[in-house]
């Protein structure tokens, strides 16, 4: 595709990178330019090499070919500092932030205003932090430790850190995902702001609605290539989807006709603390509730009290009309319920181990016998569960860590499938999954409700929770707000009743 | 538009590489070619080395730390360690001399053996599991108690009497050069090997390592696992202060002194993630094997035991760093 008359020269140019790794070439000859003052869209399936741009355009990988030229100059990054040097800063798709220091001190570590005596000035440096949290329109303690925090805080951590530096190219993979609507509010506004100063930026999005709504260019890669690029002007979502995809998509949503059985889980005022109260709703066979709520209104806190990760203050559960004692996960597997994290790389995956270890590993019970495992067995549950939601990797063998995060979600959600579940939690189910492959997880869904699996769905995507919710709880500072059914549920409803008042 | 297959008809593949290929990259396969070459020089170097009872003789330089490595091996592997291993040595000793005095027979020395090992691991894992304390701290303290209790009990004395139906487990031979220590290496090797490689628990060593709140969201009970591994290296340490005391025939406060250190060495040096998260039982076993040949060789050729743990501790550190630096020399040249 030819590339228009272009208006101002490009700040970062990138010619034939290459990048590979075993079993995948995660990049083949990439050309990329991004101009100041214009935000280019990066879209592409799971595994096509996004991320991996962003690592070599950030020093962490080396490319095995290929130039990087930064307004002209020829540039090559031996590590993430130089390329923070030059002015390049990014996002990352997993966050990785220091657990024991503040949320201040991770976003100016590096580079701390300092006293006059050398030191670190913790006062101007909070006063900073707060500042920049504001602008991106985060109600974050800058005091506060960022192993307190949840995900979706600390993705917004990040965000402020990659602002503190000047940079003049700032790259943002996927920084909406398991945000909600009110916080990807502010950062559509920040990234026009930014724009307005006259920063590249370059996004990277599963969302074709934030892709059109903030992008002024697009790029397309399939399998590490890149496809295709132009102005967002000339092309509709459909080609999009078409060139990333390389066939149509179907409808996103499955057509599903619910039909509830008994009663499977009833929750009677679910207390804690500090972080919600007085949560009481039940939940039938065959049924999909959705939850919904802002960034921090405590859906995830609810829904690890009833995992029995942490322990309510108060409250009772039922699983199939007999209370249960939930004090561990180990607990509440045995009782048939499962739990999803949003974090998977914290709470989901475990790095490290490979893919087939990862989906076996909750159902190690059943896979063993008198203790020994039954490793052909693993690897037919892995196999299985993995092929149905579309899973892209080298071998089941291989190290769960080297997926892309569209993957390492796959990954998660069969582990916890396999498990064979009467209720099942799933945190965000779907972030990071590319649309195709959004098509299969929501039709695995809706195919084991159907067969009588009972589903709570936390979901900060209006459109996933308005397509397979039967009912909808919408919580706010940690209680529940509304309980809507079906046809009451509505984007403005739910974005009304999230924040408490009409935005 | 060459590619328009649909992604559900992708299939991924069961393993990357053979199992050919992957045990030709692996660590072990590296230990082997050490293992041989100190085997060469040893018998290059002295006319004594290739004498098969010299070589029944060099195993105890490893067969009873290789037993406390193993169970070591697991514990480093789930993200912990215990440094009190040696003090439980001369704990467990020192009360089955005591026992000896008042006359108790084998079977109640090795039950009292084991009994005190069980105790000792359970303590360390109480207060790392119940409490929650670093167990790189824990340990330390217990090193130091472990053996301060036999100090206070032995002084500058020593326990001997051993019943003669004893000296079995040391000093015993299954048939030729085989010796019972060889054979009960063996059988711990085996099990281990089962335990990590075959079994969910082994499993959950390894996720429990990796990643211990992902483990515990994975509906592991994280803390009943460590301390069970905390026992289980306890128990080790008890056999293997049988199989010492049994051998030397007498106890004295400062048995087994350092060997803490040489089987952490020996677990690193198999392989295992010093961090956590890696390694293997054959890994172990090489590692205790070259190290045992290692020690023995050095000392027909009347090199000074100084020298020894010079020795044994560049070794440790070249392990570590080899690998390190494979890939700082490619990053060099890429
Ligand atoms: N460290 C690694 N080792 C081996 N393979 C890797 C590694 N990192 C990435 N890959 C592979 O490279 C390919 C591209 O991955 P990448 O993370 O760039 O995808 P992505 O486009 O960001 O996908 P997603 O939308 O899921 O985030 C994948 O096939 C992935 O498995
Ligand atoms: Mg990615």
């Amino acid at each position: 595709m030819m590339h228009d008359t272009v208006t101002t020269p490009p700040v970062l140019s990138l010619r034939g990178i290459e990048k590979r790794f075993p079993g995948v070439i995660a990049l083949s000859g990439v050309d990329l330019d991004l101009h100041p003052g214009e935000v280019t869209a990066l879209v592409g399936e799971n595994g096509a090499g996004k991320s991996t741009l962003v690592k070599v355009l950030t020093g962490i990988y080396r490319p095995e070919a290929g130039q990087i030229e930064m307004e002209g100059h020829k540039k090559a990054f031996a590590s993430a500092h130089d390329a923070e040097a030059v002015g390049i800063a990014a996002i990352h798709q997993e966050t990785v932030l220091f657990e024991e220091l503040t949320v201040a001190e991770n976003i100016f570590i590096g580079h701390a205003p300092r006293t006059r005596w050398g030191l670190i000035d913790h006062r101007a440096m909070r006063a900073r932090a707060a500042d920049v949290l504001a602008r991106i329109g985060a109600k974050i303690d800058p005091a506060a430790r960022v192993g307190d925090l949840g995900i979706a805080s600390r993705h917004l951590v990040a965000i402020a850190r990659a602002l503190s530096t000047e940079a003049r190219v700032v790259v943002l993979d996927e920084p909406t995902a398991a945000l909600s609507a009110h916080e990807i509010e502010e950062v559509y506004a920040l990234v026009e702001r930014l724009k307005a100063q006259g920063k590249a930026i370059l996004f990277i999005s599963h969302k074709f609605d934030e892709v059109f709504r903030i992008a002024d260019r697009w790029t397309v890669f399939r399998d590490g290539a890149l496809v295709g690029a132009g102005r967002i002007a000339d092309v509709t979502e459909d080609d999009l989807v078409r060139l990333m995809v390389g066939r149509e998509v179907g409808q996103i949503f499955p057509d599903r006709v619910s039909n509830p059985g008994d009663v499977v889980v009833e929750v009677e005022g679910y207390s804690h603390p500090t972080e919600f109260a007085d949560i009481s709703f039940d939940l039938r066979a065959g049924e999909i509730l959705g939850v919904y709520g802002l960034v921090g209104a405590g859906r995830s806190e609810v829904m690890q009290a009833l995992f029995g990760v942490t322990a309510p203050s108060a409250g009772t559960l039922r699983i199939g009309g007999s209370a249960v004692d939930i004090r561990s996960p180990a607990d509440a597997i045995a009782a048939g319920l499962v739990y999803v994290p949003e974090d998977r790389g914290r709470q989901g995956a475990i790095l490290g181990l490979p893919i087939v270890d990862n989906v076996a590993l909750p159902s190690l019970g059943a896979l063993s016998r008198k203790g020994f495992v039954r490793m052909a067995e693993e690897f037919a549950l892995a196999r299985d569960y993995t092929h149905r939601l579309e899973l892209r990797a080298a071998a089941l063998d291989q190290d769960i860590g080297q997926l892309s995060g569209g993957n390492q979600q796959k990954v998660v959600i069969a582990k916890w499938l396999a498990t064979k579940p009467r209720v099942i939690i799933l945190d965000e189910p779907t972030k990071g999954i590319d649309i195709g492959s959004k098509a299969a997880v929501h039709d695995f869904m809706a195919e084991l409700a159907a067969e009588g699996l009972a589903v709570i769905m936390v979901s900060s995507e209006i459109p996933e929770v308005l397509g397979m919710s039967d009912r909808v709880l919408v919580m706010r500072g940690g209680r529940i707000a509304s309980a809507l059914t079906r046809a009451e549920t509505t984007p403005e409803r739910l974005v009304r009743d999230a924040a408490g008042y009409a935005p | 538009m060459t590619d328009t297959a649909s992604p559900a008809s992708r299939q991924v593949p069961d393993r990357l590489r053979s199992r050919l290929g992957r045990a030709i990259r692996s660590w072990e396969v590296l230990l082997i070619a050490v293992a041989v070459a100190v085997f060469t020089f040893n018998a290059l170097a002295s006319p004594y080395f290739l004498n098969a009872w010299n070589l029944s003789d060099a195993t105890f330089n490893f067969t009873e730390k290789a037993m406390i490595a193993f169970a070591m091996a697991l514990l480093i592997i789930a993200g912990e360690i215990d440094l009190s291993v040696a003090s439980i040595i001369a704990l467990a000793s020192t009360a089955m001399g005591a026992a000896a005095q008042v006359g108790a027979g084998t079977p109640e020395l090795v039950a009292i053996g084991l009994g005190v090992g069980l105790l000792c691991g359970a303590f360390n894992g109480a207060l790392v599991t119940g409490l929650g304390l670093p167990s790189i701290v824990v340990t330390i303290g217990t090193l130091s108690l472990f053996r301060g209790i036999s100090y206070m009990v032995l002084g500058d004395r020593s326990f001997g009497g051993y019943p003669t139906s004893f000296a079995w487990f040391g000093q015993g031979y299954v048939w030729w050069v085989i010796t019972v220590e060889m054979v009960i290496f063996a059988l711990c090797a085996l099990t281990f090997w089962v335990l990590l490689h075959r079994t969910s628990f082994g499993r959950q060593v390894y996720a429990i390592g990796n990643n211990p709140t992902g483990a515990l969201f994975s509906g592991i009970r994280v803390r009943r696992v460590k301390f069970t591994l905390f026992l289980l290296t306890g128990l080790m340490s008890g056999l293997a202060a049988v199989c010492l005391t049994s051998r030397l025939g007498s106890t004295r406060p400062s048995i087994a002194q350092g060997w803490e250190l040489e089987v952490v060495t020996m677990v690193v040096l198999g392989g295992v993630n010093i961090l956590g998260g890696s390694g293997t039982i054959p890994g172990v076993v090489l590692a205790a094997i070259i190290m045992g040949m290692v020690t023995f060789g050095l000392g027909l050729l009347n090199v000074p035991g100084i020298v020894m743990s010079i020795f044994v501790g560049l070794l440790l550190i070249a392990v570590i760093a080899l690998p390190r630096l494979v890939t700082l020399v490619r990053a060099r040249w890429a």
